[in-house]
């Protein structure tokens, strides 16, 4: 068990999904998992009136992206997610890092690499 | 006592409720067919081109439309519609074919929201919808039925092919092209992507509304409860051409694309609708089957070319269903029409004038919209920032969430 993995979080604006989806591909990732997420950092949401009354929708929609990787470089992914998701305005997102044990695939029973590759 | 002024009366009220209700459609359709995040601001448009149309309409553009004819161009002004307007020689109070006549004029203009959808600034539309109901639609509308120079050359669009259907189609392409496409909807090598709309089931609900609606457009454009066989003539034709555009479009789609496509074919039936509207009264049952069939054609690749070689970004296929099948559909009345028609032995006189219609109309409306949309362009802005267009326009043009309920939010007292 030489082998070490690294699962990426990156959280940020829904309109960057295809994009950052397709520049991730392309670096050689191979699945990623994507939820539609709310939440709230610096930007806490924005108040407007509805029928008059003030309304603040604190939680924005977000998307969450997921991948792991072992072969490709994690600085790349990183780099990747910063080069297509900055655009210096709040409400970028942020990206979390995490080490893993290990990773199995439920059709075939490999794991490790194998099993993401 | 006269029933027939009762009976007429009634009748045209009933389809004007009908035609009224077509806006439902609109709104319902073009929901449907675009992203939640835009849901409020197309309900909207929808509400307030029918309430600026509506006022007016009956301010001055009645009067363009109807008042006493001008060298065949334009009608007299006449400010808030007082006029006797006896020459008409209307078989119902001039209320009710004023009323009927501004729902009219309200589905011309709200054909264009669909077009302009996701993209276009609130107040620019607000705008566009007073000019195209103050002017725009009622001379051409003058024209075709208000005794101006095509109604005189026997140019014949019963319900109107033309006066309404193209007029709308027309700005609307004229409108979304002076707007450009949706942000992510041509890659850089010009080819479209698709942008699946947030739900079928609202649009699906919006084509039946229309259809309903459409039993009021044509058939009441009789203006006559006592034509009684010339109202059941209009219902079959106007329901075989739904119904062969909706399945013909199916099968199209399903030998194009492989699968029959759903969106598509809601279209198809509107593209049906839109085309039997010209000729509804003077076509046999077996013509409107046929034009229904040849709308699907016209409307299959109409919408493809709009999208794939024009690239303008039509939403919701408003210029292939209403302007291209409506040109389409007044054309067919100079093929198809039992008295007059090529098929008919009638000659090519009645295709002429047809075509030369189709071409006028097309020619006032393209021009006209695009110095309209031009002005407001460079005057207070068509088009939404990036900004608003990513995170939605109702969220920034109106400050609300279509869908609020769906985000965890829980209300307490501060």
């Amino acid at each position: 068990m030489s082998e070490i993995y690294t699962k990426i979080e990156i959280i940020t604006r829904p309109s960057k999904l295809e994009e950052l989806k397709d520049a991730l591909m392309d670096i050689g990732v191979e699945g990623m998992t994507v939820s539609n997420v709310l939440g709230s950092g610096k930007q806490k949401g924005h108040t407007t009136k509805y029928r008059g009354a003030d309304y603040t929708a604190l939680l924005l929609p977000k998307i969450k992206v997921e991948v792991v990787v072992c072969k490709t470089p994690v600085e790349k992914v990183v780099e990747t997610a910063h080069a297509i998701c900055r655009t210096g305005e709040i409400g970028d997102g942020k990206i979390f890092i995490y080490r893993i044990d290990n990773i199995y695939r439920i059709r075939t029973g490999e794991s490790g690499s194998d099993a993401i590759n | 006592m006269d029933y027939g002024f009762a009976i007429d009366t009634i009748w045209v009220l009933v389809a004007t409720a009908l035609v009224f209700f077509m806006q439902a459609e609109f709104a319902m359709v073009e929901t449907g067919f675009t992203r939640a995040k835009n849901a409020g601001n197309i309900i909207m448009k929808n509400l307030m081109d029918f309430s600026v149309g509506s006022l007016v309409y009956w301010f001055v553009g009645f009067g363009i439309m109807f008042g006493s004819d001008i060298g065949g161009l334009i009608g007299s002004i006449d400010i808030m519609s007082k006029g006797s307007y006896e020459y008409l020689g209307l078989t119902v109070p001039l209320s009710v074919f004023l009323i009927f006549q501004t729902v009219f004029c309200a589905t011309a203009a709200t054909i264009v929201s669909g077009a302009m959808a996701e993209r276009t600034k609130f107040k620019s539309y607000l705008i566009y919808s007073f000019f195209i109901c103050l002017i725009i639609y009622p001379i051409a509308g003058h024209w075709i039925w208000g005794g101006g120079w095509l109604s005189k050359l026997g140019f014949h669009d019963f319900a109107g092919s033309t006066a309404v259907h193209s007029i709308g189609g027309w700005a609307a392409l004229v409108g979304a092209s002076v707007l450009g496409p949706r942000l992510g909807k041509y890659n850089k090598n010009g080819t479209p992507n698709a942008i699946p709309g947030h739900s079928l089931t609202l649009g699906a609900l919006g084509v039946f509304i229309l259809w309903f609606g459409w039993f009021g457009f044509n058939p009441g454009s009789t203006l006559s409860g006592m034509a009684s066989k010339d109202m059941g003539h209009i219902f079959m034709t106007t329901n075989l051409s739904a119904a062969s555009g909706a399945l013909f479009t199916m099968l199209l789609t399903w030998y194009k694309y492989g699968k029959p496509d759903v969106s598509m074919t809601l279209n198809g039936a509107l593209g049906g609708l839109v085309a039997i509207t010209a000729g509804c009264d003077t076509v046999s049952f077996g013509g409107a089957a046929l034009i229904g069939i040849l709308a699907s054609f016209v409307l299959l690749f109409g919408i493809e070319f709009v999208d794939k070689k024009l690239r303008i970004d039509d939403p919701v296929g408003a210029i292939g269903v209403h302007g291209l099948c409506g040109a389409f559909g007044t054309l067919s009345v100079g093929i198809f029409a039992t008295d007059g028609g090529l098929l008919y032995g009638g000659g090519a006189s009645l295709l002429m004038i047809q075509a030369l219609g189709v071409l006028a109309v097309a020619a006032w409306t393209l021009s006209t919209t695009y110095v309209l949309f031009k002005a407001i362009d460079l005057t207070v802005g068509l088009r939404v920032s990036e900004d608003e267009e990513t995170s939605g326009l109702d969220i920034e043009e109106h400050g609300i969430e279509s869908y609020a309920d769906f985000a965890p939010r829980v209300l307490y007292i501060k």
